[in-house]
């Protein structure tokens, strides 16, 4: 138990000291992709590599898997120095992933049989094992930090996911953790907290861009005197998973962010919101909370200053509008999460009516290092209207997905080509959809803009919570506007009538467009209705809801009066658009289509090429499926 | 009506919180992982204890979408369509489940409460799309032909 200051200082350095004796550390990601490429069987191999060499070496396990769960290293390892667990390294395209320090190799796409030439060579010799360096353009990178996904980055919330072990405080703490908590309690007052704040100019990472310290400061003039801290962990769009990997990888930062915000606007309680999908975030996040109430870092006289923070922890149940504000905070009191008419606003009454500080995962995040080094460092990243950095989660068509962290106003060019290692396949570029069902798209004339809050807002899109979706040649921009009106039409909560009844007509209009039953006239309903439900919806969610379509409709107009006019999807993704032939040449006349064909069309004699009645066909692709010659095509 | 054990049970959930109106979703989430369903009788049970009207319960649990009051089957497959699924064709996928699994539209359970087929929104493994998810344990890359094995796979099991 932390009773003073002292003691938190005393901590940190026999953290760090710990942490410097270590010889080696051999991080093994354990994030949801690496672990689904079966790095819990190399952490395993790992350790027994380890165990019967009888060495000092650190293995690290990434996010993924709790200690017990995934059986712990035997404790003849632990004692010789320890075997651990870390965090999300973000290079998900190359999983699974094995960093190891102090040389800083990593090692991409390992395997099990992998691990014996991995010990020998590094642990033993010190030497990389050249054939699981990652290579690009023919040149092998040994150092992560040198790779282009790596190095062209700035890591600055992300920068202990998958450098330190998540499920061990000492970990943070020998990296300075919870010295920006030391620094607000006994060197700030309050108001001081929410100045520097305020001076960041830190804007809210959830989707709107507010600005955080404006929020705080309103909460900390209420009359009332009971205020709540939430964090908003219902990373609902389709995606995005940054806070899913800070909640896993960096559990602590997070929870300091929240303490200083409980601390600056004095409140006594918060709550984390996190969706029910992320279930390991949600053992990370309360073995952290425990582990800091130990430590005496959350609870009642917080290092003996007398302030008392208490954190609890709620699950969502699958409804996508809770990551709306006054919805979130409705179903944290067991309500439906339906948001409520505006004001009076959260910082007036949220939470059980009281006033209350609302922000998301990256934003707390952002906190401890502006508190540390200052509103004036924190300015000097980013773009001037919107300083620091933003996590994106990289998806889609695209060689390097993952996720990234880079200073706002990066342009999409560096994101996409510099960081993301280009289109898959040697594709065309053609859009990348950024901040999901509530944000627009982006093509080739964008990407060399800045990227920030206001630009992209400018270009009728949004940040949202930061997820990037690159689309090619083959990606049917209508189809995409239908995927995520379908989305939002399924989401709708129900309570106001632009978004329940808007988002619905507005998704018939859509199915009828890719079914090839659409007209012209409809593309301007359909204009009229989006603009109509931005205007009048109830909330942030109905509000952009129509946003995906009206930004395909501005910028793939074509492809619309395309489906439309011609009765074609040029990219073949529209089914009922499609026409199935078959190609004379490649047939061999085996009768295996004409027998999966459901209705029928397909006739012909055996050994000589079949053929298609195309006013029978219902387009089901059951024929090309199966086809053992692939002598079906689609046109 | 349910056997006593499952309102010993929720008696059991409900003292790990309190009987305040707030814990109504902690309690039926928790009723839900023990049963893999929300029993309906256990629902109005826990409305009962809590003070709340049976058809408040039933508007919470009705509006979020994890809460079902069917049972389901051994398995339960959860298939991603989120964006990054979506446009990596995650809806192949889904097809040959439903193909595999003799499912008809609208049925998301086959006869024999093997499995439950289901969509999610997004489970954040962008980076290994299209996924699915077979009892949380998460199956990468996924193809038509990868599905058709794993049916195979966890049919061989039983």
């Amino acid at each position: 138990m932390l009773k003073n200051r002292q003691d938190l200082i005393e901590a940190r350095n026999q953290a760090k000291l710990a942490m410097e004796q270590e010889k080696f550390r051999i991080l093994i990601c354990a994030g949801t992709g690496c672990l689904a490429g079966g790095s819990a069987k190399i952490y395993d191999k790992m350790c027994r590599l380890v165990k019967d060499a009888g060495l000092d070496v650190h293995v690290e396990f990434g996010a993924g898997v709790a200690h017990g769960e995934n059986g712990e290293c035997p404790s003849e390892v632990a004692n010789a120095g320890g075997v651990k667990k870390s965090g999300c390294h973000g290079f998900c395209e190359m999983g699974p992933l094995v960093r190891i320090e102090p040389y800083n190799f990593l090692y991409i796409k390992v395997k099990e049989e992998d691990c014996e030439e991995i010990f020998n060579t590094t642990i033993l010799k010190g030497e990389p094992v050249e054939r699981l360096l990652y290579e690009m353009d023919g040149v092998k990178y040994k150092a992560q930090e040198e790779i282009p996904f790596y190095a062209k980055q700035t890591r600055l919330v992300l920068k202990n996911c998958g450098h330190i072990d998540s499920e061990h405080m000492n970990e943070y703490l020998a990296i300075g953790g919870y010295s920006a908590l030391e620094k607000a309690l006994f060197d700030m007052k309050p108001e001081d907290v929410v100045n520097e704040i305020l001076e960041s100019n830190l804007r809210g990472r959830g989707g709107g861009g507010f600005q955080t310290g404006y929020k705080w400061k309103q909460v900390a003039r209420q009359p009332e005197k009971i205020r709540y801290v939430v964090c908003n962990g219902d990373e609902g769009d389709p995606g995005a998973f940054m806070d899913r990997s800070i909640m896993e990888g960096d559990p602590h930062k997070m929870i300091e962010g929240m303490i200083i915000a409980g601390y600056a606007v004095g409140a006594q309680e918060g709550y984390i919101y996190v969706r029910a999908e992320y279930p390991l975030a949600i053992s990370r996040l309360k073995l952290a909370i425990a582990q800091a109430e130990e430590a005496g870092l959350l609870g009642d006289d917080i290092l003996g200053t007398g302030y008392s923070f208490r954190l609890h922890i709620n699950r969502g149940a699958g409804a996508f509008v809770c990551g709306e504000g006054s919805a979130l905070t409705a179903s944290i009191e067991g309500e439906r999460g339906m948001p409520r008419t505006k004001p009076p606003r959260t910082v007036e009454q949220g939470l059980f009516a009281k006033p209350t500080v609302l922000n998301n995962v990256e934003t707390y995040a952002n906190v401890p290092m502006i508190i540390s080094n200052g509103a004036e460092w924190y300015k000097g990243i980013g773009t001037e209207g919107s300083p620091g950095t933003k996590a994106f989660a990289v998806t889609g068509s695209i060689n390097n997905t993952g996720l990234i962290e880079v200073p706002m106003g990066t342009t999409l060019r560096e994101i996409v080509y510099e960081i993301g290692g280009g289109i898959k396949n040697g594709k065309e570029f053609k859009a990348v959809q950024i901040g999901g069902p509530s944000g627009g798209c982006l093509i080739g004339t964008h990407l060399d803009v800045a990227l920030d809050f206001d630009s992209l807002k400018k270009m009728g899109a949004m940040i949202g919570s930061g997820g990037l979706v690159i689309m090619d040649e083959d990606t049917c921009m209508v189809e995409v506007a239908r995927f995520f009106m379908n989305f939002t039409q399924n989401e709708s909560c129900g309570k106001c009538i632009p978004c329940r009844e808007g988002t619905k007509r507005m998704l018939e209009i859509l199915e009828d467009i890719v079914a090839g039953r659409g007209t012209l006239e409809q593309l301007d309903i359909l204009q009229e209705l989006g603009e109509a439900i931005t205007d009048t919806a109830l909330c942030g969610l109905g509000k952009s809801a129509a946003l995906p379509v009206l930004s395909t409709l501005k910028l793939f107009r074509d492809e619309y009066e395309e489906h439309v006019v011609d009765k074609k999807c040029r990219t073949g993704n529209c089914q009922a658009l499609r026409t199935y032939k078959i190609d004379p040449e490649k047939c061999k006349g085996c009768s295996k289509c004409a027998r999966n064909c459901p209705v029928g069309a397909i006739s012909g004699e055996i050994r000589s090429p079949y053929t298609i009645d195309a006013s029978k066909c219902i387009k089901c692709g059951a024929c090309q499926s199966d086809c053992p010659f692939g002598a079906i095509n689609v046109e | 009506m349910l056997e006593q054990s499952y309102y010993d049970k929720a008696d059991e959930i409900i003292a790990r919180y309190g009987t305040e109106p707030r814990w109504l979703i902690p309690i039926i989430q928790d009723v839900q992982t023990e049963y893999r369903y929300l029993p309906p009788e256990l629902l109005t049970y826990i409305a009962g204890k809590l003070n709340i009207t049976e058809a408040k319960a039933y508007s919470v649990a009705t509006f979020y979408e994890n809460f079902s009051f069917e049972k389901k089957g051994k398995y339960v497959i959860k298939v991603c369509d989120g964006t990054a699924c979506h446009v990596r064709k995650s809806t192949t996928i889904l097809d040959r489940l439903y193909k595999e699994l003799n499912l008809k539209k609208g049925q998301h359970t086959t006869e024999d409460m093997l499995f439950t087929v289901e969509t999610v929104s997004c489970l954040g493994a962008c980076g290994l799309a299209p996924v699915l998810t077979v009892n949380d344990e998460v199956h990468a890359a996924m193809t038509p032909e990868k599905v058709t094995a794993l049916i195979q796979e966890l049919r061989g099991e039983n």
